[in-house]
């Protein structure tokens, strides 16, 4: 009995489907969701949702604005289609679907959105680690009511302005190490409260003017170092440091800081987030179509647009811009599931501990217990880099040429694999730059460091505009040393120096 | 256990306000480019919207990133010919592309231009911006016929049609329970002394007392059913005020030499010039009328498309053009009905001994009456006497008389800004 057979939905058939991908994904496979909120919207709404970086409520900020215009004109302008869906990590998971998309694509979404992407939210250690879902829609709506108050209060250009160093910092305002304890928005309200009053105290401590007494006479070794450690998530350090910012301003800094924290394993994650939801979709679609509950005409459509989804356009295409992350995740757990049911001695080699075992719990763990540059490292097999004919290139400024340094065959697998995986280990990928000291003694200069590492060197114009930020928060003077093997190579600072003539 | 929502019906504009603050941050990059549409276009399309190019550079949120340089390693699919140790010349632009080289390249797609488009009410309200119409006194003018109707409150007199009933309502409301206060109050403490005797032990004296007051509490109820439930006194009527609407119209001049040196470009400089104006005047009043004067030697009133396109050879007397305005708004446009506004474009050329006779004429029978008049010369050269007379006048009048000499299709939005630019005057 078909669920359905011609091409177009309406919100009985949506349920019908649902609960047809609902019970295998749950019943069958075991997987463990959110419960599903699934929102049909219009184009429209779907390009205010991807300006808004997907979140259901969001703040102003002019930065939205610009992403709108472009999304709409190059939609209106045909040179691009809008995602078929975008879902958001809270409980319960919000999905959208376009109103536009016939019922195999809607069934295709939910599939993927709902259930794969649901699940992986829920169970990434990540996302259980970085992210409350409970709470995030309570915590967007208390961010844009708090700043449309700041607007309200000091007017638009200054939080405005605010804003835009905190965006500029946004990939430095977070935690790489350290783990935080989720609290509720009713608690975040009220530590907010307490916050503005309590912080302002402190740093009128920690800038006070008169010192004990004399100094000279009173420090005769010399002060410690502030802050004691290199501090990674400058946009925390700026809050709780800074000497001049109002309260408010702390508090936007903070938002922003939670933004990026919240955002942050999504950017971790993005081959094995994709890869998990295209083999979910993949396999309860195929597993509806083995129950006889959809038609021939149904998958083919729904082959067509999954091969579209998973395809990756070799190095040498015009329009090749990187790997494709749904391609590589797909590709990689559904070749898991290949060791796992079918290995071959090569696979024995490489993954003793997978091969044979049962495939739903080792993508289960697979998908629970990495990030994308881990799962890289573990799990990509020599057939996959045979498949999609993967080769390392060395680039050394030092040279006027490029070399390759492996390709797909005996002596390149492992080489390969390293170098992808690196390739998806943000902490290489983002410039390593820290807070090392804050003359609080002295003048309140500001001192970041920049460890250089494979002489990759800083680029020194987007470096100087968001030095200018920064000093715009701090409100004294800011370097910048790029260091490597010890010593300087280059130094910034805001404002520049002045040249004495 | 899903939820299924329809949200198509929600707001669809959930992004206006950023689009708007993304507009006025770059207020001033749109300008230009909206200048150059303005240039650019032809007349017909002036009123629509347009494509605004910005480059990336100008719009860049700027992030720490690497720069070009250093040893960096990349993996790319597809290999096919490449072996382990090939040497490849280096691609140009350095790092040889592809991923991982932060987020900030991920835009470049190898366009410096971020282009969008701005409708075509946004298009006008930058083509106009900081621009404004001088001597706007008259500009709400007591209109003679038209009337509205508006509501003017709550009246305890009127006809049965307009009665407002929730008003009236309240009202006698109000009434019962003011009338029957004192009254009720009596009820309630008669009430009490009766439960009270009926708790005790009963006695023909308490008898009597009961009795008595049974008789007072039935008397003083019907006292307060007495009081009528809806009063004449109670009646509230809605109230229509008939107040005169201003009218806010203009009426626009165009005049224009046609004589024999006027060629069509110097005519389309002309014709862009009187649009902009139009399209202003359009934004600042409800109804606009526009009359087209046209002259050589003698002046005559034609429409649009005679007015731009058909030719006429021979001589120029420009007070023959000036006259028939000036009869015109005699004959049709009343001044305390009308704003008055005149454009007039020429080649500069004029008859001599006319040239002060249109000052005289300007200056002591028109701009008494125009809100304001305008004076654009179209040629490349040097200026002959009707120039210098006007200048006179704009000495004299700097508030309700412009000049300014027009070259080329660009330069017209500059002028037209210049003439029309907020002043700050009292």
């Amino acid at each position: 009995m078909f669920l359905s057979e011609g091409s177009d939905w309406d919100f009985e058939l949506l349920a019908r489907y649902d609960e047809a991908i609902a019970d295998l994904a749950h019943n069958k496979y075991g997987l463990d969701t959110y419960p599903n909120q699934i929102e049909v919207i219009s184009s429209e709404q779907m390009m205010d949702a991807y300006s808004s970086v997907g979140m259901p409520v969001g703040y102003n900020h002019w930065s939205f604005g610009k992403q709108f215009v472009e999304v709409e004109g190059r939609y209106r302008r045909g040179h691009m289609g809008l995602a078929y869906e975008i879902v958001i990590n809270s409980d319960p998971c919000i999905a959208y679907l376009m109103e536009e998309n016939n019922i195999t694509m809607q069934a295709l979404v939910i599939a993927h959105a709902s259930y794969g992407h649901n699940s992986f939210f829920k169970n990434n250690y990540l996302f259980k680690t970085w992210t409350d879902a409970s709470s995030i829609i309570d915590y967007l709506v208390f961010a844009r009511n708090y700043i449309a108050d700041c607007e309200q209060r000091h007017g638009v250009k200054a939080v405005e302005e605010t804003l835009d160093s905190c965006h500029a910092l946004m990939n430095y305002g977070v935690d790489r190490y350290k783990r935080p304890s989720p609290i509720s928005a009713v608690e975040e309200k009220r530590r907010q409260r307490e916050r503005e009053a309590s912080l302002q105290k402190q740093i009128s401590e920690l800038w006070r003017t008169f010192p004990q007494l004399q100094p000279a006479v009173q420090l005769r070794e010399e002060p410690p170092n502030f802050p004691a450690e290199p501090q990674e998530n400058l946009l925390y350090f700026l809050e709780k440091n800074a000497p001049l910012l109002a309260p408010w301003q702390r508090e936007i800094i903070r938002i922003v800081r939670k933004m990026a924290q919240y955002f942050y394993p999504q950017r971790q994650t993005k081959v094995m987030n994709e890869g998990w939801a295209c083999l979910w979709h993949y396999t309860l679609l195929n597993d509806l179509y083995d129950q006889g509950k959809v038609t021939d005409g149904f998958m083919l459509e729904f082959l067509q647009n999954h091969s579209q989804v998973i395809y990756q356009p070799p190095f040498t295409a015009p329009f090749y811009s990187g790997m494709n992350p749904y391609a590589l995740g797909f590709n990689m757990f559904q070749d898991i599931r290949r060791i796992c049911e079918n290995p071959d001695d090569e696979d024995r080699e490489w993954f003793p501990d997978i091969a044979g075992s049962g495939w739903l719990s080792t993508v289960k763990f697979a998908m629970e217990s990495f990030k994308d540059e881990s799962f890289i490292q573990q799990f990509l097999s020599p057939r996959l880099i045979r498949y999609f004919k993967f080769f390392q290139i060395a680039d050394d400024d030092r040279n006027d040429y490029v070399e390759v340094g492996a390709i797909h065959n005996e002596q390149g697998y492992r080489k390969v694999r390293d170098a992808l995986a690196e390739q998806y280990n943000l902490s290489i990928q983002e410039p390593n730059i820290q807070v090392v000291n804050a003359n609080v003694h002295g003048d309140r200069t500001l001192t970041l460091r920049h460890q250089r590492s494979s002489g990759r060197p800083l680029d020194e114009n987007s470096a100087r505009e968001v030095l200018r930020h920064l000093h715009r928060l701090w409100k004294f003077e800011v370097r910048l040393e790029s260091v490597e093997h010890g010593s300087v190579l280059n130094e910034f600072s805001m404002p520049p120096p002045t040249v004495i003539s | 256990m899903s939820y299924i929502i329809d949200r198509r019906l929600n707001d669809k504009r959930k992004s206006t306000v950023n689009r708007q603050r993304f507009l006025r941050r770059y207020r001033s990059h749109i300008r230009d480019a909206v200048n150059d549409a303005v240039s650019r276009r032809s007349i017909k399309d002036m009123e629509q919207g347009e494509r605004i190019s910005i480059p990336r550079k100008d719009l860049s949120e700027p992030i720490f990133h690497h720069g070009p340089g250093g040893q960096r390693s990349i993996v790319h699919p597809g290999n096919q010919e490449f072996h382990q140790g090939d040497r490849i010349r280096r691609p140009d632009g350095g790092g040889g592309g592809g991923p991982g080289e932060g987020q900030a390249s991920d835009q470049g797609e190898g366009n410096d231009e971020f282009a969008f488009e701005i409708d075509k009410q946004e298009f006008l309200n930058f083509l106009f911006e900081d621009l404004e119409l001088p001597n706007l006194l008259k500009r709400h003018l007591e209109g003679a016929q038209i009337f509205q109707h508006r509501h003017g409150g709550i009246v305890s007199q009127g006809m049965p049609a307009k009665i407002n009933i929730v008003r009236s309502m309240r009202q006698a409301s109000m009434r019962r329970r003011a009338l029957t206060a004192a009254t009720r109050k009596k009820i309630r403490t008669l009430k009490a002394e009766r439960d009270a005797l009926l708790e005790q032990d009963q006695s023909p004296q308490r008898q009597a007392r009961l009795h008595e007051l049974d008789e007072q509490i039935a008397r003083l109820e019907r006292r307060v059913e007495r009081i009528p439930f809806l009063d004449t006194v109670d009646l509230r009527y809605n109230h229509h005020v008939k107040v005169p609407v201003p009218v806010s119209r203009a009426v626009m001049f165009c005049i224009m030499d046609v004589s024999g040196s006027m060629n069509q470009d110097m005519k389309d400089l002309a014709k862009r010039f009187f649009l902009l104006l139009y399209l202003f005047l359009e934004r600042n009043y409800e109804h606009i009328e526009v009359v087209f004067i046209r002259h050589h030697t003698s002046a005559k009133e034609v429409n649009e498309e005679e007015f731009f396109y058909s030719r006429e050879t021979g001589g120029t007397i420009v007070s023959s053009a000036l006259k028939l305005t000036r009869d015109i708004i005699e004959e049709r446009y009343p001044v305390d009905e009308w704003n008055l506004y005149a454009a007039q474009a020429s080649d500069g050329d004029n008859w001599n001994d006319d040239s002060p006779a249109c000052a005289k004429l300007i200056e002591d029978e028109l701009l008494p009456k125009l809100q304001y008049f305008s004076y654009v010369e179209v040629m490349p050269r040097a200026h002959q006497a009707l120039w210098d007379h006007y200048q006179n006048i704009m000495q004299r009048h700097p508030s309700a008389f412009s000049m300014a000499q027009i070259d080329e299709p660009g330069e017209i939005y500059p002028v037209f800004r210049e003439l029309f630019k907020k002043r700050m005057e009292t």
